[in-house]
């Protein structure tokens, strides 16, 4: 197998308020010997709302995104849920209609770019597990995650809709993902396994409904309590953003204390890894992090 | 011929009668299961071989009546169309049967689906047309026109992507999905003369589509394969197209996108939320900024990142917008 190398597409709060995803992406990248290339060029994706105001507008930004992967001629991969959403969405949608796919590069051709649907676009997540396999990482293990109980928050747009994810994710099933909770065993960690796993957030009505956001935020958490977890580990940034900085807020939705650190993916691979918590960004969390040490 | 492939499996199985039982159980039965076995054919054995007393609803046996929808392991099923083997690939050989909302249930699987039809009427589930009794030619409706409803019309109030959302669950002001998607089937019929009407009532925050968390349940929920969620983006963008937005924070929001990206390429997630909110409303942020911008979580605006080559993002915007506010 030769060296995997993709095009990152990080989206923009790797680039903000969660730095602590893009670094432990890139040192887990650097550690698992894979070439992971900026796309320095990348718009917002419209985070599942532009599209909403100006459906065509959206396609056209996230079309332009696809388009500077396919001059490196790389699959792109994401590092956030709903950039992976609204880039795959995009693609299929310009890749099953000619039409359409004229018109945005009618627009996009005026700047000179063409979108020709030659990058296939998944989630890092499933790169590491489809590409490099769970085994692979497994290999280069140096501090197992022993006695650590972990419970997954697959967050929606990675799972959801299924029809369009399937052919990014290895066929998860949104009703019982098992990736994160296999990459979890293999880092010698404990999995919990608890029923919210694959629900939502609430983080796309956080402005226009806390009460919404905070209750389902709520009940995961609990749930994820209820169920001896120590952490809760998390692919996607807006996940993180809500559960990690809003446990003030998802306390007195829950009418009880609600107290656990929350990781990005990446961080739970490096820690794993063997690589150093501070490298990690793990001194960027609001919620701190009271077990490693 | 060839037999068909069998499995033993285990199905829970819910019980509750709310005139007798202050909380459920669950009865727990083996059964022999056939490769072509739907859901149906497992609550039908339990009860015409078992257990007299197990209540569910059912009728058409053919995926058009909507009325035995129940949730095994959590997913959303139409009883008569899953086969039981399909639902062994994802969850193993123990199958927990439950009905649509276990909070609703008055006998086993049959709830009150009250609440699904009163959202449903809301938003005036009927075409509101002067119709001229006795027209002298044909009315007819270019396909291009009636290709708008799209799958709409297909909706067989099951209720699967009512009872699958989760602001359904912990906002009792919400429409939900079918509601949504029967209110599209009207907005996007020529015919009708209650367009803005029924934008008007789906616009508003609280009962509306603003309040959508985007989580895609009600699309993997549904057994037609609707996805009411595309409904849900095709009345957001109705009500711009047709002037019926106000000027609130969730609107702002989904508007603020095109500015922010306007300017910097990437987000700028501090100005996102204080141009949806407004100068005042953006201090109940306060406690959170705080905390974040303690641990480097906030970039100042003299420090904002910009994409590369954004004098094209802007060319693009300029050109591409298809929408004002």
């Amino acid at each position: 197998m030769g060296k995997l190398k993709y095009a990152l597409y990080t989206g923009c709060t790797a680039r903000e308020s969660t730095p602590e995803l893009l670094k432990s992406t890139l040192a887990v990248a650097e550690a698992l010997d894979i070439e992971l290339v900026l796309l320095d060029e990348a718009t917002c994706c419209g985070a599942s709302h532009l599209q909403d105001f100006d459906d065509f507008l959206s396609l056209v930004l996230n079309a332009r995104n696809i388009c500077y992967a396919e001059k490196l001629e790389l699959p792109m991969v994401t590092i956030c849920n709903t950039c992976q959403l609204n880039t795959s969405l995009t693609k299929e949608r310009l890749d099953n209609d000619e039409e359409l796919k004229n018109k945005v590069n009618e627009k996009l051709r005026e700047v000179g770019l063409e979108y020709k649907g030659t990058s296939e676009v998944k989630h890092f997540l499933y790169a590491l597990i489809d590409d490099l396999g769970v085994e692979e990482i497994g290999k280069k293990v140096k501090k197992p995650l022993t006695d650590i109980n972990w419970a997954a928050f697959y967050g929606c747009h990675n799972i959801r809709p299924s029809e369009l994810q399937m052919h990014n994710n290895g066929g998860e099933n949104p009703y019982n993902p098992t990736s994160i909770d296999e990459l979890i065993k293999v880092l010698g960690g404990n999995n919990v396994d608890y029923d919210h796993k694959n629900k939502c957030c609430g983080f796309h009505v956080e402005l226009q409904a806390p009460n919404t956001a905070n209750k389902l935020s709520a009940s995961a958490l609990t749930d994820a309590i209820d169920n001896n977890a120590d952490a809760v580990v998390t692919p996607c940034p807006l996940c993180h953003l809500r559960l990690d900085v809003q446990q003030h807020n998802i306390s007195k939705a829950a009418g009880r204390e609600v107290h656990i650190p929350i990781f990005h993916l990446p961080q739970m691979i490096g820690l794993a890894l063997g690589i150093e918590p501070e490298k990690l960004g793990i001194n960027h969390h609001v919620t701190e992090v009271d077990f490693i040490n | 011929m060839e037999e068909l492939a069998k499995k033993r499996l285990k199905f829970k199985v819910f019980r509750f009668n709310a005139e007798t039982d202050y909380l459920p159980h669950y009865d727990e039965i083996e059964l022999e299961v056939a490769q072509d076995e739907v859901v149906l054919d497992i609550l039908n054995r339990i009860k015409w071989e078992h257990d007299g007393t197990l209540s569910y609803r059912r009728s058409c046996r053919h995926g058009i009546c909507g009325s035995c929808a129940i949730k095994v392991n959590g997913k959303p099923v139409l009883s008569c169309k899953e086969r039981v083997f399909d639902l062994v690939k994802i969850f193993g050989e123990e199958l927990v049967l439950d009905p649509q909302d276990k909070k609703r249930a008055y006998k086993d699987f049959v709830i009150d689906k009250s609440n699904f039809w009163e959202k449903y009427n809301g938003v005036k589930p009927y075409l509101i047309a002067e119709i001229d009794e006795h027209p002298e030619s044909e009315n007819i409706i270019p396909p291009k026109e009636a290709d708008k409803i799209e799958d709409a019309d297909y909706c067989i109030q099951c209720g699967n992507c009512f009872y699958a959302c989760p602001v359904v669950e912990v906002n009792e002001e919400y429409f939900g999905p079918a509601a949504f998607v029967k209110a599209y089937r009207f907005t996007a019929d020529v015919r009708d003369n209650a367009k803005k009407e029924r934008l008007e009532i789906v616009d508003k925050i609280g009962p509306g589509v603003w309040d959508c968390v985007k989580c895609f349940e009600c699309a993997e929920a549904c057994p037609k394969e609707l996805s009411p969620i595309t409904k849900i983006t095709h009345l957001h963008n109705q009500i711009f197209e047709e002037g019926v937005a106000k000027n609130n924070v969730a609107v702002r929001h989904a508007v603020g996108f095109k500015h922010s990206i306007k300017k910097h390429g990437i987000l700028d997630e501090g100005e996102l939320v204080r141009y949806s909110e407004g100068n005042f409303g953006v201090l109940k942020h306060l406690p959170e900024a705080i905390a974040m911008f303690k641990k480097g979580k906030i970039v100042p605006p003299w420090k904002m990142p910009k994409s590369k080559n954004l004098d094209e993002v802007k060319k693009l915007i300029k050109s591409s917008s298809t929408k004002k506010f």
